[in-house]
């Protein structure tokens, strides 16, 4: 989770990514946002994020994001 | 029950408000332009006319009911309008059936020439005055060009919406009353252009009228066979726009084939006295007063002689609302000489 | 049939009464009825089409979605017996068969659309190359775009990725998908709804809803107060200007790009209205398109606002999927091995939106003037997110972000920038694109924008009257819309004001709209009869 957390921080630091439930709802992460996070999920978790996963619900929040990583790795 | 009656309110309200915005936004055709008024005029006439004439511009600038009585004793009412296409002269005339059955109807066909119609502004200036019928319906779809909508008949308000930037005190003035523009259709002209050069017509690919223009022609022949009336074929005496000698062929073929009277008035010049330097107003399209008096002179002794039409000069009734007509015809007469700076002799 | 014919409030009215009328689980027959009575009167020989993309895109969805049924049936069977690999193996090759039958049916479908609507696109490029070596022209070919392809094939290529990616359960009933894609009011001109979003309402049993019905009503007339009386009535500048690139040059290329944009603006959003009124009177939802774009302070923003379900679409069937797929994975990797971390993530970013924004230019038009059109907006968007350090060290040092005045500034900055890039919508040519933006730096006829010129355009000094009314009334109903919606704040109001107001508008629509044969004076001039 804190690698993740590190992730995110480093894109917006000025954003409260612990509390955020309203990341893309919000217009906070742009899809471009949502693309590098993509290759730095796919670095730092050896998991693949699919154009299938990119719905709003994995999206909103870090822990919706943690949660789709974890499960990703299960499947794996 | 407050709720019923506010719908009620506002319904009320909207009806109402789009009904006079319609009366409002409608040409009055009570200055300017007035030919738009004749067709709606003849509801208010008292009908029992024994002799119509249906056709254009031909017909009601160019014959004067008021002649034809004052020296005829012949009681008779123009339903003419601005271009008025062979299908609109039909439907008028069993439109005029529903009302009155007259002796002897005169049909100007120069609208032969035409088999579909050309344009909506006369479209519009022929059916709008025309009472709601199951003709009137006829009459306009066989008038309605392609990017004609019925529902704007049915109601104006589509048609002119736009009219609210133009509006003039007659808009106002006019939105329930109107006034008479008409002498029992004729319209009344009393200035002088003389007919100068008259341009030959141009050579058409094609002489031959239109099938749907022949349609209505063979409509009118049958209707007026059905109810026993005689119909007269003419040509009025209108220099321009060109009347081609294919186009009489045509006619006098068709006269002779149904057995009915045409008179070409073009050919008849001596006959009729017209004199091109006088009496027309816009160098040969149309008759001024004197034009058209001399041509119902004519029309008067030939309707009297070989058609029938009685002189009714006697029934006190009819020359009492005759002797308001020609006094309405006199007053007219002096405005507009007035007007052009004339005398009478002129 | 045209939204603004005649013909269609009739259709409309008939098919509203009977849609309360008719039994409740009727309702969306009807509609399924009514939507390709709709697309026949525009020419029966388009149903063609619009079936063969349902029945194809039905058949593969119930295909797929099978085929992930059974899936789940198998491994909640053996999950007991197989491996991890096992089943790894197992999803793959179920995957693959679905895989086949999206291909498949993607190639059908897409392969329509590219057939009718870039054949002659084609054919005048490969003339165009011909004629470099002497060669004879190929005719065109006489292919006529059946009404709203473009749209209903979007929407129904959107389903079926949503299907494969299991986001949306395949719908088994011909008739009800049938009416997905042919859903009358979007037809045209979209939006491009989203099967999970629409079918919430579209085939539910609808009540007849008074309040709702009301709203409806009002939306639509509000689409016809856009469409008929600002849209309809610049269009007849924009046509003077754009009709005559030689004689309209400089400052009315200028007045021309506002004009053009204001016609847009009001005629698709009008468009949307209706069409989103039409639906809420029938009890169902479709999504917003529009969300006041001309708010928006730079073009990113603004295309996540303007026409936000062709976006979206582009975003999540074409975006995502390059921008996370294998080879631009690859492309990563090897970009930040070369040109370091930063430029390395962006390069990947960038090549999709490349992707992304050529292909939105060839779904707008089949000619070149639209692929530039789409190549321009992402020029701009990268290099607007190339200069993303300057700005930020720019709004370090002057503290204006957040002022008012700035964000004026910004929305105005950026309505500008997008009437340059809708220049390429009004010319067919490029080279007159160029010629008349370039015009507008030469010409130096600044003085036409006030001596009287822009009144021989075909609008008179009311009409301007009129527009600017028109376009302060939007303006001002954007700014209340920030708050909530307009129509509930009305219906707060008093009846009395309530009434006003709307019957007002109505009869605005009615005595200004641009419609109907039209009271021309000048053809009662008595000369010719």
């Amino acid at each position: 989770m804190e690698e993740l957390l590190n992730i995110l921080r480093e894109m917006h630091p000025d954003v409260d990514f612990e509390n955020e439930e309203h990341l893309i709802d919000n217009g906070i992460l742009d899809s471009m946002d949502i693309v590098s996070l993509i290759t730095e999920i796919g670095e730092g978790f050896d998991v693949t994020i699919t154009a299938a996963d990119i719905i709003p619900a994995n999206f909103n929040s870090a822990k919706a994001l943690y949660a789709l990583i974890q499960r990703l790795e299960d499947e794996a | 029950m407050r709720r019923a009656m506010k719908i009620i309110l506002s319904a009320l309200i909207v009806l109402g408000s789009l009904f006079l915005l319609q009366r409002l936004l409608m040409p009055k055709y009570v200055d300017g332009v007035i030919e738009g008024a004749f067709i709606a005029e003849y509801y208010r006439d008292v009908k029992d006319h024994d002799v119509i004439f249906v056709g254009d511009c031909e017909v009601y600038e160019n014959f004067s009911p008021a002649v034809l009585w004052q020296e005829y004793g012949i009681n008779s009412y123009i339903r003419g309008s601005a271009e008025q296409y062979i299908w609109q002269s039909y439907y008028l005339l069993e439109d005029t059936l529903r009302y009155e059955t007259p002796k002897a109807v005169v049909f100007n066909i120069q609208s032969l020439q035409f088999s579909e119609s050309q344009r909506e502004a006369y479209n519009r200036m022929t059916l709008e005055g025309m009472e709601w019928s199951p003709v009137k319906v006829k009459a306009i779809l066989a008038s309605m060009k392609p990017e004609e909508r019925f529902l704007d008949y049915v109601f104006p308000i589509l048609r002119y919406h736009s009219r609210w930037s133009e509006l003039t005190a007659s808009d106002a003035a006019y939105m329930f009353k109107t006034k008479p523009v008409s002498f029992n259709g004729y319209y009344m002209r009393v200035d002088v252009r003389a007919a100068e050069s008259v341009p030959e017509g141009k050579p058409l690919a094609d002489y031959s009228f239109g099938d749907n223009a022949w349609k209505y022609l063979d409509m009118m022949v049958e209707l007026c066979e059905e109810k026993g009336i005689a119909l007269i074929l003419i040509k009025a005496p209108s220099l321009y726009p060109y009347w081609y000698p294919q186009w009489e062929e045509q006619v006098e073929a068709y006269a002779a084939e149904k057995n009915l009277p045409y008179i070409n008035f073009l050919d008849i010049q001596e006959e009729t006295g017209i004199d091109y330097t006088t009496d027309t107003y816009d160098g040969g399209l149309h008759m001024n007063l004197s034009g058209a008096e001399k041509l119902s002179r004519y029309m008067g002794r030939y309707l009297l002689d070989e058609a029938g039409i009685p002189n009714r000069s006697g029934e006190a009734e009819l020359a009492g609302r005759w002797e308001k007509k020609l006094a309405a015809y006199e007053a007219e007469k002096r405005a507009q000489y007035e007007y052009y700076g004339m005398t009478e002799e002129d | 049939m045209l939204f603004t014919s005649y013909e269609f409030l009739g259709f409309l009215a008939a098919l509203f009464l009977l849609y309360y009328v008719l039994p409740k689980r009727c309702q969306w027959i009807l509609l399924l009825a009514g939507s390709y009575g709709f697309y026949f009167a525009a020419r029966p020989a388009f149903l063609l089409y619009i079936l063969a993309t349902t029945v194809t895109t039905w058949f593969a969805a119930c295909r797929i979605g099978d085929n992930l049924t059974r899936q789940r049936a198998y491994l909640k069977e053996h999950t007991a017996e197989l491996d991890r690999e096992a089943k790894k193996a197992y999803k793959k090759g179920e995957e693959g068969i679905r895989r086949r039958w999206m291909a498949v049916c993607l190639l059908v479908n897409l392969g329509i659309l590219a057939v009718v609507k870039y054949t002659n696109f084609a054919i005048s490029n490969v003339n165009g190359l011909l004629s470099l070596f002497g060669g004879e022209e190929l005719p065109l070919a006489n292919l006529i775009l059946p009404l709203g392809i473009s749209f209903y094939t979007f929407q129904a290529v959107g389903y079926l990725i949503d299907v494969y990616r299991g986001t949306v359960p395949a719908e088994r009933n011909l008739p009800r998908f049938a009416l997905f894609i042919s859903f009358f009011p979007q037809l045209i001109q979209g939006p491009i709804s989203r099967y999970g979003d629409l079918s919430r309402t579209l085939y539910k049993p609808h009540d007849f809803d008074g309040r709702q019905v009301c709203f409806g009503l009002q939306r639509m007339l509000w689409g016809y107060f856009k469409k008929l009386v600002v849209a309809d009535r610049v269009l007849a500048a924009v046509v003077t200007i754009v009709g005559e690139p030689d004689v309209y040059q400089g400052a009315y290329i200028l007045a021309g790009m506002v004009f053009y944009t204001l016609q847009l603006y009001a005629d698709f959003t009008g468009g949307i209205d209706m069409t989103i009124g039409i639906a809420q009177v029938l009890g169902i939802t479709v999504q917003e398109n529009f969300i006041r774009p001309y708010f928006s302070k730079s073009l990113k923003e603004y295309w996540r606002r303007w026409h936000v379900s062709m976006s979206s679409w582009f975003r999540d069937y074409l975006f995502y999927p390059v921008s996370t797929s294998k080879v631009m994975q690859k492309v990563t990797r090897l970009a930040k091995a070369r040109l370091g971390e930063k430029a390395g993530r962006r390069l990947p970013v960038y090549l999709s939106m490349f992707v992304v924004w050529f292909a939105t230019g060839v779904w707008h038009g089949a000619s070149w003037n639209f692929i530039v059109w789409g190549l321009a907006n992402w020029v701009v968007l990268m290099v607007s997110e190339e200069l993303e350090p300057l700005y930020a060290k720019f709004h370090q040092r002057y503290a204006v972000r957040g002022k008012r005045w700035y964000r004026l500034f910004q929305v105005g900055r950026l309505f500008l920038l997008v009437c340059i890039l809708n220049l390429f919508d009004c010319y067919p040519s490029l080279s007159l694109t160029f010629g008349a933006f370039a015009s507008i730096f030469t010409a130096g006829n600044w003085q036409v924008l006030w001596d009287g010129s822009l009144l021989a355009l075909g609008l008179s000094a009311l009409d301007y009257g009129i527009l600017a009314a028109g376009v302060a009334l939007m303006l001002l109903v954007s700014l209340s819309q920030r708050s909530g919606s307009v129509r509930e704040k009305i219906a707060k109001r008093p009846y009395a004001l309530r009434f006003a107001l709307w019957y007002g508008l109505f009869l605005i629509v009615l005595l200004m709209g641009i419609y109907g044969v039209g009271y021309d004076a000048s053809q009662f001039i008595y000369n010719q009869f």
